[in-house]
């Protein structure tokens, strides 16, 4: 159970042949994660990783059926990768590279709106469903099934959020990073929407940061469409104005994205927050055993 | 990145882009001999700087003659700058910009920026220029005229019709005008990879034409690796010598105000460990992502880097292990402290892969390094470290 991705999800890696695309490559296969075959332009007809490779994910796709496709590439051509798989009409593209120029992500987000394919990132740490299918960077092992699904925009307190409910006995259904680009595929909102109609979660932790309204618009949904409990944490409430703080999007500018504003939209929501994310697991266990 | 307005109206003249005739002279250039070569009339003498607040600052003079202009040039050159947009001690005047002035009937204002709820550019058009925008848009929102472009269209004419209009100058001269520096505004936009292009004010003077008095453009630093040379135009005097140094070691990093050195894999986690710094009373000196990939040598050069910084009177390392190993962190601490003396108390938490293997590796090793094993207990231990 889960969503997004579990243990049929058939997996293809864009950039399969490079540093990276080895590396996570080999750590998915070794999870458990149905890695089914690489893309790398010019490797095509050769192997890697006993996977076959490809050319392009056109030539993959008539030799294998797909679900997903991960992207390793790096930046200057990722958002071309992204398209491919678009074209492709691959359901779900996972985006790891960071540092993709915000105008090709404005070309990217204007043909996948009229497209079926679902983006998650750029510049995530991709999706896990716990013992079932590990898409992206973050450590298999620190995960266990169970029934927290997690939403966040940073990688590492992603990993802060799951080893919390590991320490309260809860697991995860599945966790997604939906990434620190301020241009990128799949919001909170549409993650919150995928969880609530999960059977195998049962809370929510929400983790956000300075930049944009994303999390102000989630306050909002979860209010109206949300009845599992949610716990959010909200990071960067030191950050000064106008300095980009680590990831592209966590920028407050205008006056406009500070973690102020959106632990007030959230808490008037009625969202649980927490002001320390070591707080989170024991504010999740006390409400699901409320 | 930013450039400085004459570097912006470079780029503005090279598009075609209507602005005042000028000239720059730099710091060590003869100011006398320059002002011999100018024309005897009234010039407007802009400091260049990183800032805005320029005109509030005494960085902008009018001058009627030579004499002033002179002496305009003098006090600017080589001074310091502060406005309410920079820090107390401001930013160096290295290059003065000498405008020809204009008879200005009206001052409009024209912005374009990436807007990450539409996720298209955006176009700002308001009829208050010359003011801040952000009142503007808190006060009298109804002044501010947006329009969002997309990409497989660019600017449409309707949209420069509704901006035009807006703005009062639908007469056709004047119209025709806005339409031709729109349309090229967005072509700078797209071909030279911006992520802001401001012009405040856009002019409109006695003999109806329009001119960009100002020019702000800020570029998208993930898309540099293709623009060679706008990398070229980088002033790295108007940037924070601190960050500047980070950069070249390739650190994530942002100076800030406190006495509390932060060494942190994952932004998301570096804002966390400030904020809860900040919860328990301290002051954090800095933001430091060191990434999610960390080698021992990175952490090696981050830590070097933030015990190089005078204000830090404690560190916190606070270290996630997922893809990166605590063990390495931890050695990469090790073969740092070797080579510069530790002078302030550092305290560190290492969690997930090879934790407890990173802790063993730094037990005992030092009399001033304490390891933690929480978040809380660690913030609460740094702050008393630092107030000590």
């Amino acid at each position: 159970m889960g969503v997004l991705i579990d243990k049929s999800t058939r997996v293809l890696c864009q950039g399969i042949t490079g540093t990276q695309g080895t590396f996570h490559t080999r750590q998915a296969i070794a999870y458990g994660t149905r890695v089914i075959a690489g893309v790398t332009p010019g490797k095509g007809g050769t192997t890697h990783l006993e996977l076959p490779v490809y050319d392009t994910v056109h030539q993959a796709l008539r030799h294998h059926e797909i679900d997903a496709s991960v992207i390793y590439v790096p930046a200057a051509f990722a958002a071309d990768a992204i398209l491919e798989s678009i074209n492709a009409g691959i359901k779900l593209v996972v985006c790891i590279t960071e540092g993709i120029p915000i105008l090709d992500m404005v070309k990217v987000k204007s043909v996948l709106s009229g497209s079926e394919t679902l983006l998650l990132g750029p510049n995530c740490p991709g999706a896990i469903t716990p013992n079932e299918c590990k898409i992206g960077i973050m450590p298999g092992d620190i995960h266990r099934s169970g029934k927290v699904g997690i939403v966040s925009r940073s990688g590492t307190l992603t990993y802060v959020a799951v080893n919390q409910t590991m320490e309260y006995g809860l697991g995860q259904s599945t966790c997604i990073g939906i990434g620190g680009d301020p241009l990128h595929g799949l919001g909170f909102i549409e993650c919150l929407e995928m969880f609530e109609h999960d059977k195998a979660t049962e809370g929510i932790i929400l983790v956000g940061e300075i930049g944009g309204t994303a999390e102000e618009e989630a306050a909002e949904y979860i209010q109206g469409n949300v009845s599992k409990p949610v716990v959010a944490y909200i990071a960067g409430v030191t950050a000064p104005p106008g300095k980009r703080m680590g990831h592209a999007g966590a920028v407050i500018s205008g006056g406009k994205g500070t973690a102020k504003q959106k632990y007030q939209a959230l808490e008037q929501a009625g969202v649980a927050t927490s002001r320390n994310p070591a707080e989170i697991g024991a504010q999740m266990r006390g409400l699901l055993s409320d | 990145m930013n450039i400085h307005e004459y570097q912006a109206k470079a780029i503005f003249s090279r598009f075609g882009i209507p602005v005042l005739g000028s000239h720059l002279i730099k710091h060590g250039d003869n100011v006398e001999s320059f002002c011999e070569s100018l024309d005897h009339k009234a010039w407007t003498v802009k400091a260049q700087v990183h800032a805005g607040g320029r005109g509030k600052g005494g960085g902008v003079v009018r001058v009627m003659d030579k004499n002033d202009l002179e002496s305009a040039i003098s006090d600017l050159l080589g001074a310091r700058l502060v406005t309410n947009q920079t820090d107390d001690e401001g930013l160096p005047v290295s290059a003065v910009l000498v405008e020809e002035t204009a008879q200005i009937s009206r001052e409009l204002y024209v912005a374009m920026l990436v807007d990450r709820e539409q996720d298209q550019v955006a176009i700002i058009a308001s009829a208050e220029g010359g003011m801040d925008i952000e009142q503007v848009a808190l006060q009298t929102p109804e002044k501010i005229i947006t329009q969002y472009i997309h990409p497989a269209t660019g600017l449409q004419s309707n949209q420069i019709r509704e901006i035009a209009y807006g703005l009062g100058l639908g007469k056709k001269s004047q119209f025709q005008q806005l339409h031709d520096i729109l349309l090229k505004l967005f072509e700078v936009f797209v071909s030279c990879d911006c992520s802001l292009l401001e012009i405040n004010p856009l002019i409109v003077d006695r003999d109806e034409n329009l001119l960009a008095l100002d020019a702000k453009i800020n570029f998208d630093d993930n898309a540099l690796f293709r623009q060679r040379e706008i990398v070229e135009l980088r002033d790295f005097t108007q940037e924070n010598s601190h960050e500047q140094s980070a950069r070249e070691l390739n650190l994530n990093y942002v100076k800030l105000d406190g006495n509390i050195g932060c060494i942190v894999n994952g932004a998301g986690l570096a804002m966390a460990t400030m904020d809860l710094i900040k919860h328990h009373g301290g002051e954090p000196a800095n933001f430091l992502d060191i990434g999610g990939d960390t080698t021992q040598g990175k952490v090696e050069k981050a830590f070097k880097f933030i015990l190089s910084d005078r204000n830090v009177k404690s560190v916190f390392i606070n270290i996630f292990g997922g893809i990166v190993r605590c063990d390495l962190t931890a050695q990469g601490i090790v073969d740092a402290l070797q080579k510069v003396p530790l002078l302030v108390p550092v305290i560190i938490l290492l969690q997930g892969t090879n934790a407890a293997e990173g802790r063993r590796l730094l037990e005992n090793h030092h009399k001033d390094i304490f390891l933690v094993t929480s978040l809380v207990e660690g913030a609460q231990q740094v702050v008393a470290l630092a107030n000590s």
